[in-house]
């Protein structure tokens, strides 16, 4: 009785010894859920789904506080990635957080700009380049179209254009086959 | 010829209708009025244009440099003004504007003075940016940049060099005619490539329904000094596909994924061995091609074109006839419909077949699969083109890709066998562009991320670095404060803050005081008297400004 009680004890030990070791050894940084989540994510940082960017909306997505259809840059084909992900029903976007918009970029009428640097300040990946009192410019390449630079700007100069389809833009086009009519 | 051929998996019979073509001699095209010469005619960068609106160029001068490693020039085909540099419709499948450089020719077609290059003197790497500024680039289909493949790499040697003369597409002759006439200068050009890749082995894979230019080939290979082995191959297509040429010849497969310079083989198709030795022994720019006119025309043949030249230019030639029913660029297995016959002919353009409804009858109706693996049979890259068709009309791009999408050379074999009539090649281009594209979106995904996170952090920083920099000041300030008064007894936390304060609002007088109003010495007397006078009511304005206002005083 007394030994059976002994082996169970120093099994314990040893078992939650190893499991401790293995706590910090194998120690994961972050959130893998909220990783796998923001993979997914346009990475637009335009904050329409209500939070700072994609990472914390991530983060709220695997923590269950927002739902997953607040991305209207994403899509419903965001959508229905991330229920893929999370193994839940995918559902329509949600129209209170905005509606998909053909992919554009920012573009600053040079005539018109003040050199004011609020456009600067709010542009959430450093896209526009620009010092106070000096002409500012959009990095096209590197423009997310998150539109976060329109309200900023004190005199309008900053519009939206989408991005017109060129040769190296072009796809190919689903085909579509003529079924012919068997019966 | 006692080589020990090899075949490679599947392929097709389909009728070759080459006869039409390779019969009639070879005309130079007639000098069209405009060239529209596109700066995108090669894979890689497109050239930068160096020549400006209104400029008079020669003909061989070159409009468009090459821009980075992987690109190539484009020159003037012709002397003339250079009347515009932007949008064209160009010959791409998607019938979008590309930039061009269009040149209004002036007949006279005057040269540049060229300069043959001493191939054997120059340095292998500078000899290969003489050529991407000739504009040298595979005429084969593909346009990949020359000079790129002309470099060994690290092996700094391919042993095996092969010439591709196949020509395996229906209708096509321009390689053919070009084997027959110029055999001597497409050796020369075999001659360039072997002393850039150290080749050993030097084969000629031409398919056997061209006995004259397997004959041309010969006799001219019997004359050089080094040995060119001139191969007839079973005609088959694809046979002149890269991939299934080298199999063909030396038995060896490429592996998925990998080049065929990572088996020490590279291929040339013969049309760009004559360019070279153009380019090299004359100094010629790459400005002019053959091309086979052929299909739904009265008299199909090849001409010597000008890049630039329009499409309906060489139809003309060839005689257009009532009833066509549109034009492809290529061959009917791999070419692709044009969108407009203004479109000009481009390094690319190795046959303009004219299609009619009796030679080409529109394909029936499309059956649903039958998985009847006919394709799977004739798929000479050895895939399940049935599968892959199945993954691609369902979006799922990712079990494409794992059933190797991507060593699909389009050749059109399983569309071709297709007892369905399924227009199978779209489906495999279709899927390639969205995962292209999903990897293109991917890639700004995680640019943008990446300078997000980047500007919080610095945003971050900078805090930090504010606030540690107003810490120091203050701290500083209270030192010298504490310094100061201390006869005073000690001063309160209070005291101490009214005390940085006026300190503060003296730095501020002192600076205003500072601002002294400058280059008022010798004024002339009327300026100062304005300034007198400005002075006079800006004194009048303070003085009002300290006095309480009436209305405010009354009540």
């Amino acid at each position: 009785m007394f030994t059976a009680i002994l082996v169970m004890v120093g099994l314990a030990v040893i078992i939650g010894l190893v499991l401790g070791w293995s706590a910090i050894r194998f120690k994961v940084e972050g959130n893998p859920l909220a990783e796998k989540i923001d993979a997914i994510l346009p990475q637009t940082q335009c904050g329409q789904c209500g939070f700072p960017g994609c990472r914390p909306y991530a983060e709220a997505i695997a923590k269950g506080e927002a739902d997953i259809n607040q991305c209207p840059p994403g899509g419903e084909e965001g959508v229905k990635k991330l229920a893929e992900l999370l193994g839940v029903e995918p559902k329509p976007l949600d129209e209170s957080h905005g509606t998909p918009k053909p992919k554009s970029v920012a573009f600053i009428d040079e005539q018109i700009c003040i050199g004011c640097t609020l456009c600067i300040q709010a542009c959430p990946v450093d896209a526009i380049v620009g010092a106070a009192k000096q002409m500012h410019t959009i990095v096209a390449d590197e423009c997310t179209g998150c539109e976060l630079c329109l309200p900023p700007c004190p005199v309008d100069c900053i519009t939206m254009v989408p991005i017109a389809e060129d040769l190296p833009h072009w796809k190919w086009k689903a085909p579509v086959i003529m079924l012919k009519k068997v019966s | 010829m006692s080589r020990k051929l090899h075949t490679f998996k599947g392929g097709v019979h389909p009728p070759e209708h080459k006869a039409e073509s390779n019969a009639r001699p070879v005309h130079a095209a007639p000098l069209p009025k405009q060239l529209v010469i596109p700066l995108r005619q090669h894979i890689g960068n497109p050239a930068k244009p160096v020549v400006e609106v209104g400029q008079r160029v020669l003909k061989g001068q070159l409009i468009g440099a090459a821009d980075g490693y992987i690109s190539a020039a484009v020159h003037a085909s012709s002397s003339g003004i250079v009347t515009a540099i932007g949008p064209a419709v160009v010959p791409h499948a998607s019938g979008l504007p590309d930039d061009c450089i269009i040149i209004d020719t002036d007949g006279r077609d005057e040269w540049i003075s060229l300069a043959p290059l001493d191939y054997r003197a120059m340095e292998p790497a500078d000899l290969r940016m003489r050529l991407r500024d000739l504009g040298l680039a595979g005429l084969g289909g593909a346009v990949f940049p020359s000079a790129v493949k002309l470099d060994p790499g690290a092996a700094h040697h391919c042993p095996t060099l092969i010439l591709n003369g196949a020509e395996c597409e229906p209708w096509i002759t321009c390689d053919d005619v070009l084997m027959r006439l110029h055999a001597d200068d497409i050796l020369q050009g075999v001659a360039i490539m072997r002393h850039l890749l150290g080749s050993t082995e030097i084969l000629v894979g031409i398919e056997d329904n061209k006995p004259e230019a397997l004959a041309s080939m010969r006799f001219a290979a019997a004359k050089l000094d080094f040995a060119v082995e001139v191969v007839a191959v079973p005609t088959i297509y694809p046979a002149g596909g890269a991939k299934q040429m080298i199999e063909i010849l030396t038995g060896q497969q490429v592996p998925s994924g990998k080049l065929s310079t990572d088996i020490g083989i590279q291929v040339f198709n013969i049309g760009t061995a004559h360019a070279l030795a153009r380019a090299v022994h004359h100094g010629e720019p790459l400005i002019s091609r053959l091309v086979t006119v052929t299909g739904f025309v009265l008299r199909p043949q090849n001409v010597e074109a000008l890049i630039g030249t329009p499409l309906h230019t060489l139809i003309t030639l060839a005689g257009d006839r009532e009833g066509s029913t549109g034009v492809l660029m290529g061959g009917p297995m791999m070419g692709m419909p044009m969108p407009d016959l203004a479109v000009p002919v481009v390094k690319a353009t190795n046959c303009i077949l004219v299609q009619s409804a009796e030679l080409f009858p529109p394909l029936p109706k499309a059956l649903p699969c039958i998985r009847c693996t006919r394709c799977a049979d004739a798929c000479p890259a050895e895939l399940q083109p049935q599968e892959l068709f199945r993954f691609a009309k369902a979006g799922d791009f990712g079990r494409a890709q794992e059933y190797h999408l991507f060593d699909c050379i389009e050749c059109g074999c399983c569309s071709y066998v297709c007892p369905s009539h399924i227009p199978l090649v779209d489906f495999y281009r279709y899927a390639k562009s969205e995962i292209w594209a999903r990897e293109k979106e991917k890639r700004a995904a995680d640019l943008a991320r990446e300078r997000h996170e980047f500007r919080q952090f610095r945003l971050e920083r900078e805090k930090q670095e504010k606030a540690e920099k107003l810490a120091a000041k203050a701290k500083a300030k209270r030192a010298e404060l504490a310094a100061a008064p201390a006869a005073e007894g000690a001063p309160s936390e209070a005291d101490a803050k009214k005390a940085l304060i006026a300190a503060a609002l003296a730095r501020a007088q002192a600076k205003k005081a500072e601002a002294a109003p400058k280059n008022i010495d010798h004024l002339p007397p009327d300026t100062q008297r304005e300034i007198e006078e400005i002075e006079a009511r800006r004194a009048k304005i303070r003085e009002l400004a300290r006095q309480p206002l009436e209305s405010e005083e009354k009540p």
